[in-house]
């Protein structure tokens, strides 16, 4: 019985091993930063330094002085300028298959966005959302502006 | 008449009220883009570079072309902080084998140097086959590809850490074949730095 345990315990360790992107939901990392950045995770506020993971949920936002900028697994980058929160609604990327989804929110200030393999091998499972807008990818590179966004 | 009063009133109102606005870029590669935009009152297509519309709660979305210069001022700081496009090298084998071929050890060095001098660098290491043999062994082989590549690089001094492996099979051909055909260009591992 506890040998049987032991065993399944190993395979579990080997396999966090194997597919540690897996485990923690990584959608991306922090590429480029300036100003006040902050990613805003389970309500605690974290720096967003260059090279700090982007997890699925994570919430990006900027003062008046700050942008940040993050590429995610499936090689799509972000940038979000100033006063501006952004949300990681939801990421998904297969690396074998490219299989994948993604869904990211504008709720204030700007976003640019250059899109990845997801975007290139299913297109429809990708959007962009504003409070007021959906965009479907089709294109690569663009940028969203809301205006009088929310604060949350 | 509309009294001043008013229009002021109406004028904070349509102010406080949340609008958007998107651009569409030209693709880097100059290849045709495209951007649907959905909201309350239907669908709009931007299909040209500088293409833009804003859309306004209380008001009919409008369309616009945007100069290059306004777009380059108006958002200049976000569109400085989008990082770096991924940089990607392309390494060959010998056939049947994970082994690499002459000329691609060669380039092991460059791969170093790039890898430690870029802030924050994450490199992915994809395996690819031609399409000799079956789907499933093809996957295998990638993989195992891909794991002989990461154990090199981990061999030149990078961080295992910065390393991701993924094996793409016989989806990706490099140069398109019918099944079962030997081609060399195909036999490779692409590495992703970004």
């Amino acid at each position: 019985m506890i040998k049987s345990h032991r065993v399944t315990a190993f395979m579990l360790a080997g396999m966090a091993f194997c597919y540690p992107a897996w485990a923690a939901e990584v959608a991306g990392m922090v590429k480029t930063s300036s100003g006040q950045a902050v990613i805003e995770r389970n309500g605690e506020k974290l720096a967003a330094t260059v090279g700090t993971r982007v997890l699925v949920a994570d919430k990006l936002r900027t003062g008046g002085d700050g942008t940040v900028g993050v590429t995610l697994r499936d090689n799509t980058r972000l940038s979000a300028g100033p006063n501006s929160l952004i949300v990681i609604d939801k990421f998904a990327f297969n690396s074998s298959t490219h299989d994948g989804n993604m869904s990211v929110g504008v709720r204030k200030g700007t976003l640019s966005v250059a899109t990845g393999k997801i975007a290139k091998r299913t297109p429809e499972s990708v959007d962009f959302h504003t409070p007021t807008s959906v965009l479907g990818v089709r294109g690569t590179e663009f940028i969203v502006e809301v205006e009088n966004g929310r604060d949350d | 008449m509309i009294k001043p009063g008013l229009l002021l009133l109406l004028a904070g109102l349509l102010g406080g009220c949340v609008s958007d606005r998107v651009v569409l870029l030209p693709s880097p590669d100059g290849a045709e883009t495209a951007l649907a935009v959905r909201n309350q009152a239907g669908e709009r297509v931007l299909d040209r570079p500088y293409a833009a519309t804003n859309t306004q709660a209380l008001a009919a979305s409008f369309d616009f072309h945007a100069s290059p210069d306004y777009i380059e001022k108006r958002y200049a700081a976000v569109l400085q902080a989008l990082p770096r496009g991924p940089v990607s090298h392309v390494l060959y084998f010998e056939p049947g084998s994970d082994r690499l071929t002459p000329l691609s050890l060669a380039e092991l060095p460059a791969l170093r140097q790039q890898a430690a001098s870029w802030q924050a660098s994450e490199i992915t290491v994809i395996g690819h086959t031609d399409r000799v043999g079956s789907l499933a062994a093809n996957d295998a082989l990638s993989a195992k590809r891909a794991e002989a590549v990461r154990e090199l690089l981990i061999g030149e001094g990078i961080p295992a850490e910065k390393l991701e492996v993924a094996g793409r099979g016989e989806r990706e051909p490099l140069v398109p074949t019918a099944d079962e055909v030997d081609e060399p260009r195909n036999r490779r591992v692409e590495i992703n730095v970004r």
